[in-house]
């Protein structure tokens, strides 16, 4: 382990005892047992097949918007778009799967994960063009592309897209839907685990290799470190920034896999609502590398399933909570160890 | 278009105003220095609920209106203290949007036993008891508490940037942090100050959402926060024009609301203006925005 590494681990590490803590001081407010109440927690999600099951359902979009996160933020830069971009490509996804049905599964998923992968890539085109072309702060394009998305998906159910009555789209062809993962692993029966745990296990796996191995991919990372001194040696730092910032939008758009193809058959209106925001958590937990995205994925999941574990004692509102002190804490623990190294090699001790 | 709709449609839009321009105003408090604010939603959200919780337990509406100041200025310290901690301000923002979301629901159903709406509350009583045509319902909505408190924020807001000895420090906090600190000035003090008070304009703002639905609803601010940064983005970070701004975001809400008769598909169309007028500003206060703003 590097220092840099046993550093963040300890960020986290400190991170998952103040989240306890809060977790804890919450359950102990509703006058019941912290420790019972984690008991069940735990029960309710890795305590049984169709519990773990529900885990790896509920971490599959965390994983590929915390992918899309990190991949921006590779780059030095937030996208906090992962909402609005999942939207488009869900809504993309489920109007193109409607129309495949003369295709093969093996032609269908492929083409539709493309779909959602172009469709998210392309609603954060504009944000990206903006930073690229005008300097434009990404976190506010994105933030604005998020609502134009509910705004025009709204108008677009409203002129005739849903079906009759409803807020949700036409069932997709069945040749295009991912298989639960209960087919071939009879532990998880009746969890809603799908087959896209694993494209987005793929989708980490494939981000990490592209930005170690291909020459666009270690730009990016090295724009992100120090655009001046990339500009001076004529790498094209806005075609880059705008590259990493697409990237970022497809990952997210690939997480319809997981909510469209391998849950529902069909896109309503807010179905993945809440996984662009998650992916944040997943990423600044993740530190960058394609297990720990997977870990932070797993966790965020298990806190999404154990709040319905223990909802009957605690609310499972306690869980949104949590996410939002994890993000604090990790963050707070990252400052902090940047301030110690920073102070020690002030002193000449070299981090 | 008859007189008495005018009036309605008057009416309704500076209701509808205060929010947006309290928390745009909010923005303005944290922009000029130096805190990028992304968590003008939750503040909104959060103290929101925080005016009904006061009202409920002590039936004042006006100490209501000051817990609610109380909960978002806790936000707004909170705020500028992560990001005096070294958290980024885009991070910060994140955590507490998500806290204020998760946040009020868990408290809603612990001292209501409901995650979806609070007990009614009354809220101010009419300034104009009893009266019953559009003409007062305008002259209510003027002079409601809220509405008044507001005016008062935009004029507080706009003369402590242009007139005060902290204003003008803030402001250089923000637009250069380094050359202020190198003046001598205390520049996460002045932040901090800043944030905090914003976050008590910002709570104002949660007061009126609740009192006007005489209830807290959860996820009740609806993305108001995320309009009135587009307000403060769009109007290049001043106080009147921000609230303008506002003024003309709440009067497209409000005729959404008195011409139901058109279809949900235009409606939902319309709603998507500010945010599609903030991204086309943004190609040209892009450079100038990104210059100035510490993340």
């Amino acid at each position: 382990m590097t220092a840099r590494s046993r550093q963040g681990a300890l960020a986290v590490a400190s991170a998952l005892a103040v989240a306890w803590i809060v977790f804890a001081l919450m359950v102990w407010l509703f006058g019941e047992s912290p420790l019972v109440v984690g008991r069940l927690l735990f029960e309710g999600t890795w305590g049984t097949g169709y519990g773990a099951g529900q885990v790896l359902f509920k971490a599959t979009p965390l994983l590929c918007t915390g992918v899309a996160v990190d991949l921006a933020l590779r780059a030095g830069l937030f996208n906090i778009g992962g909402e609005g971009q999942l939207a488009v490509a869900s809504l993309a996804v489920a109007l193109v799967g409607a129309r495949v049905g003369g295709l093969p599964s093996w032609a269908a998923v492929p083409l539709l994960l493309l779909v959602g992968a172009v469709a998210g890539g392309a609603w954060a085109a504009p944000p990206a063009l903006l930073r690229a072309r005008f300097g434009a702060h990404e976190v506010i394009s994105t933030i604005m592309m998020n609502r134009v998305a509910d705004a025009l998906i709204g108008a677009a159910f409203g002129a005739g897209l849903a079906v009759a009555g409803s807020v949700r789209t036409e069932q997709v062809a069945e040749s295009a839907r991912i298989g639960r993962l209960d087919l071939v692993a009879h532990a998880f029966a009746g969890s809603a685990a799908s087959f896209a745990f694993l494209v987005a296990v793929a989708l980490a796996v494939a981000a990490r290799w592209f930005m170690r191995h291909t020459r666009v991919g270690r730009e990016v990372a090295l724009v992100g470190q120090n655009a001046e001194a990339c500009a001076a040696v004529h790498i094209p730092v806005r075609s880059r920034l705008a590259f990493a910032l697409v990237a970022s939008g497809a990952a997210a758009g690939l997480a319809s896999a997981g909510t469209v193809l391998g849950y529902k058959g069909y896109y309503e209106i807010g179905l993945g609502a809440g996984a662009g925001f998650g992916g944040i958590a997943v990423a600044l937990l993740g530190r960058s590398s394609a297990v720990g995205l997977v870990l932070a994925a797993l966790f965020f999941g298990t806190l999404q399933q154990g709040g319905l574990a223990i909802n009957a004692h605690v609310p499972r509102e306690a869980m949104d909570v949590l996410q939002g002190v994890m993000i604090l804490a990790v963050s707070l623990g990252d400052a902090g160890v940047r301030r110690a190294l920073a102070g020690r090699s002030a002193v000449g001790v070299t981090a | 278009m008859s007189n008495s709709l005018a009036l309605t449609l008057g009416s309704e839009t500076v209701r509808m105003a205060v929010p947006y321009a309290c928390a745009a105003l909010a923005g303005i408090w944290c922009e000029k220095s130096g805190v990028v604010n992304i968590a003008l939603e939750g503040m909104l959200l959060a103290s929101a609920l925080g005016a009904v919780v006061v009202q409920l337990a002590t039936g004042s509406a006006l100490l209501g209106l000051m817990g609610a100041a109380v909960v978002g200025a806790a936000l707004g310290a909170a705020h500028a203290l992560f990001v005096r901690r070294g958290v980024d301000a885009i991070v910060s923002g994140i955590a507490i949007n998500l806290l204020a979301a998760g946040g009020t629901r868990f408290v809603l159903r612990a001292l209501y036993g409901s995650s979806s709406n609070s007990p009614t509350v009354a809220g101010f009583q009419r300034a104009i008891a009893g009266g019953t045509s559009a003409a007062t319902f305008v002259l209510d909505s003027v002079l409601s508490p809220l509405t008044l408190t507001s005016v008062v924020a935009l004029a507080v807001t706009a003369g402590v940037f242009a007139k005060t000895r902290f204003g003008i420090r803030a402001r250089a906090a923000g637009e250069n942090a380094e050359a202020a600190s190198s003046l001598g000035l205390d520049v996460a003090r002045l932040r901090l100050a800043a944030v905090t008070i914003g976050g008590a304009i910002a709570g104002i703002g949660g007061a009126a959402l609740a009192f006007d639905q005489h209830q807290f609803q959860s996820g009740m601010s609806g993305g108001r926060g995320f309009i009135a940064l587009a307000a403060v983005i769009v109007s290049g970070r001043r106080p009147g024009r921000a609230v303008l701004a506002c003024t003309a975001f709440a009067l497209l809400d409000a005729s959404q609301i008195i011409f139901q008769g058109k279809s949900r598909a235009s409606h939902d169309l319309v709603t998507a203006l500010p945010y599609i007028a903030t991204l086309l500003s943004l190609t040209v206060l892009g450079r100038r925005q990104r210059s100035t703003v510490s993340v």
